[in-house]
């Protein structure tokens, strides 16, 4: 397909998804996915000549016609699953498969009064009241195409609330996996989560796909954060080496609120992945960790802007790349100060580590101030393996790839020490082992 | 145990060592000594195996095989280990962790089983010791943050924990208070041994008080310029690196 072509294929989706919404009572989103819809009709697909997509072409996407992805489990078998050893998380677990909610595969455990956990969809028929004060009013539509695709063609995803002064202390997972057994197909996976005032809640959103599977995520999660409600946060994007991932992370925080997150990205042919957040309320307070490992061909990007609007909030950033073979990595961060938000303390460091020659990074941090009365820094670095301390773990008899490994592991211990959750550092140890056996080997190779 | 022979290795553009001979047997002490920028650690690097070093001609045996041919690790399983003179800081790496690495991967190749944790940590304990290094170091990242007496202590105490064939201590002294200089020189001389050799790299005689050496070499501009026993440290302390560096122009 090209791009015209493309547009005309998801256009023609939208007018069959249109009249299945008047069918289970979710009618009244569709004026929002008509916007969506007709914004994205305007605003087409990004180019590179688009300042935000400079670094990232996403014309592989726009070629493939992909077909909409079934709710079956079609070679989802029970030893598959195992193989993504998410058992640490098993507890409190929402499954979606190609963006459908599976019942079956889900299951949650004791959790207060008045939490909400489930499917958007279900409750956009059943607790209008509950969504349509947030659904589709963060993530923006009118800038960013695949957000607006996303908000018109959007069909599931997870819905969590946690009322006034709840706590759910066991990690709430949202597990969207995709299968595309034959076909590559996309899916629109769009969450919401609302944390009323003084929640307190963990919650991990990962999206693992199979070996060598052809498909397309395109995810939107938007995120409220009540007055002194506390949300730790966890993406783990784990998507097959042959896909393509896109996702919006938007996420609002009122007065006092906290929100810490970590976006890990091991997985994806071509990868994009925005954290937006907004500081809405005084004396908020923000921590953005970020974990990018590609090997072989991979691309991945990561956007994230911070906009402090209010006084006195505080925000932290720290992303980190490690780039092994040919592949390429982006950050690209913009702290945005608002004039109304004085006594803002801000910083924002991009640390890059280039495993061979030919890999790439590509590094924009962003600052912009429109008040005086702010402390604010930003830094980005670029570097290669440091021989000193290669040749002295090599001196002490540890063989050359398991001494790449161990500074590897060194470089991005700091991201993973303010992992807080002990199940998720269990799990992310796991999953992050086979990736730093590929790097390794991908460094082995030159 | 390693004989050198008519060494001689460049780096970027310079040449470096030009034509070392030098025999080292089992048991020996020998110091090597000479004024900043004589390739002493060149030296201690190319037989530990450090890239970046061309060598143009020359060999090195080290029982028996060709050193130059073997990797680092290989070298360090068969039995050399290298003292840094500036012990690199690793950041984000636990130094525990990096201990048992290097210390099961010598073990495996000397076919003795991995130590457990419980026997892992007695045995860190009593290395410790001989240098009397703070337990706490163990916890952090390898030298990060560590005194320059710490650093140094920490190459001698995993000298006494890898326990190798052949110890290059490359200014081990340098740095040190007379305190920890005897701290660390009574750690040395606990692990002579008869069946253990050692290169003891010095700027300074103060060193070869402490650790007395069978036989001492003086390098200079890339070549042992003159040999001797013990007595050839104490007139290069009275005389000076001068007087041999005439030496060198009439030779
Ligand atoms: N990797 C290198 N590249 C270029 N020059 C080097 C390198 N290593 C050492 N040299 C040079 O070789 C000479 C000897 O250095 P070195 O072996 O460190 O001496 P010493 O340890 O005796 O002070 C010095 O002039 C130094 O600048
Ligand atoms: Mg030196």
């Amino acid at each position: 397909m090209d791009i015209a072509e493309a547009k005309d294929f998801y256009l023609a989706r939208f007018a069959s998804i249109e009249q299945g919404l008047a069918d289970d009572g979710r009618s009244w989103t569709s004026e929002i996915r008509r916007a969506a819809i007709a914004r994205f009709a305007a605003l087409g697909f990004p180019t590179t000549r688009d300042e935000e997509w400079r670094y990232t072409n996403i014309a592989p996407i726009v070629k493939l016609p992909f077909s909409r992805g079934g709710s079956e489990e079609d070679g989802l078998t029970g030893e598959r699953i195992g193989r993504l050893d998410l058992r640490n998380l098993a507890e409190n677990q929402l499954v979606f498969i190609n963006g459908h909610f599976s019942s079956e595969l889900s299951c949650l455990g004791r959790l207060p009064n008045g939490v909400m956990a489930g499917s958007l969809a279900a409750a956009m028929s059943n607790s209008k009241a509950k969504i349509e004060p947030h659904w589709a009013r963060y993530a923006d539509y009118n800038g960013h195409g695949f957000v607006a695709l996303n908000t018109a063609l959007m069909e599931d995803g997870a819905f969590l609330f946690l009322p006034q002064g709840t706590v759910v202390e066991a990690p709430i997972h949202l597990l969207f996996i995709a299968t595309a057994p034959d076909e590559a197909t996309v899916s629109h996976p769009r969450s919401l989560i609302v944390m009323d005032r003084g929640s307190q809640a963990t919650v991990v959103e990962s999206y693992p796909g199979f070996e060598r599977a052809v498909y397309f995520t395109n995810a939107v999660t938007e995120i409220v954060v009540g007055e002194s409600a506390v949300l730790d946060h966890y993406k783990v994007q784990l998507e097959s080496e042959r896909a393509f991932h896109i996702a919006t992370h938007q996420v609002h925080l009122e007065r006092g609120g906290n929100f810490s997150s970590h976006s890990i990205a091991l997985g994806g042919a071509l990868a994009r992945n925005d954290v937006n957040v907004a500081l809405d309320g005084e004396g908020g307070d923000c921590t953005l960790n970020g974990l990018y490992v590609t090997t072989g061909q991979q691309h991945v990007d990561n956007h994230t802007r911070i906009d402090h609007l209010k006084p006195r909030c505080t925000s932290r950033e720290l992303y980190k790349g490690i780039m092994g073979g040919k592949s390429k990595g982006v950050f690209n961060g913009k702290i945005y100060v608002h004039k109304a938000a004085e006594k803002t303390d801000a910083r924002q460091t991009n640390k890059n580590l280039l495993l061979s020659e030919e890999a790439w990074i590509d590094t924009k941090p962003q600052l912009e101030i429109y008040n005086n009365d702010v402390k604010c820094s930003h830094g980005s670095t670029i570097g290669q393996l440091d021989q000193d301390a290669l040749f002295y773990l090599r001196s002490r008899g540890i063989e050359s790839r398991a001494a790449i490994a161990l500074l590897t592991r060194g470089f991005v211990s700091d991201i993973t020490g303010r992992i807080k959750s002990a199940p998720v550092t269990g799990w992310l140890e796991k999953i992050f082992a086979p990736k730093i056996e590929v790097i390794t080997a991908d460094k082995g190779k030159l | 145990m390693l004989i050198i022979k008519n060494l001689h290795a460049r780096a970027a553009d310079s040449e470096i060592l030009r034509g070392i001979d030098l025999t080292v047997k089992t048991g020996e002490v020998h110091a090597v000594m000479g004024p900043n920028g004589s390739g002493k650690s060149t030296l201690a690097h190319i037989l530990a195996g450090r890239e970046g070093y061309e060598v143009t001609a020359g060999e090195v045996i080290y029982e028996g095989k060709d050193l130059l041919q073997m990797a680092p690790e290989e070298r360090a399983r068969e039995g050399i280990f290298l003292a840094f003179q500036y012990p690199v800081e690793i950041p984000g790496v636990s130094t525990t962790y990096f201990l048992k690495a290097a210390l099961n991967s010598v073990r495996k190749h000397r076919g003795l089983a991995e130590l457990d944790a419980m026997d892992f940590l007695a045995l860190v304990k009593e290395k410790m010791k001989l240098v009397e290094m703070e337990q706490g170091l163990l916890n952090r990242p390898i030298n990060e943050g560590f005194s320059g007496g710490e650093k140094k202590r920490n190459e001698i105490f995993q000298m006494a924990l890898l326990d190798p064939k052949l110890a290059i201590l490359d200014e081990t002294d340098s740095g040190l208070d007379i305190d920890a200089l005897r701290i660390v020189a009574g750690g040395v001389n606990g692990l002579r041994s008869k069946e253990r050799a050692m290169i003891v790299i010095t700027h300074y005689q103060r060193l070869l008080d402490y650790i007395v050496p069978d036989y001492v070499h003086v390098l200079s501009d890339g070549r042992i310029v003159k040999s001797g026993d013990k007595q050839l440290a104490l007139e290069l302390e009275e005389r000076g690196y001068a007087w041999l560096e005439g030496q060198v122009q009439s030779s």
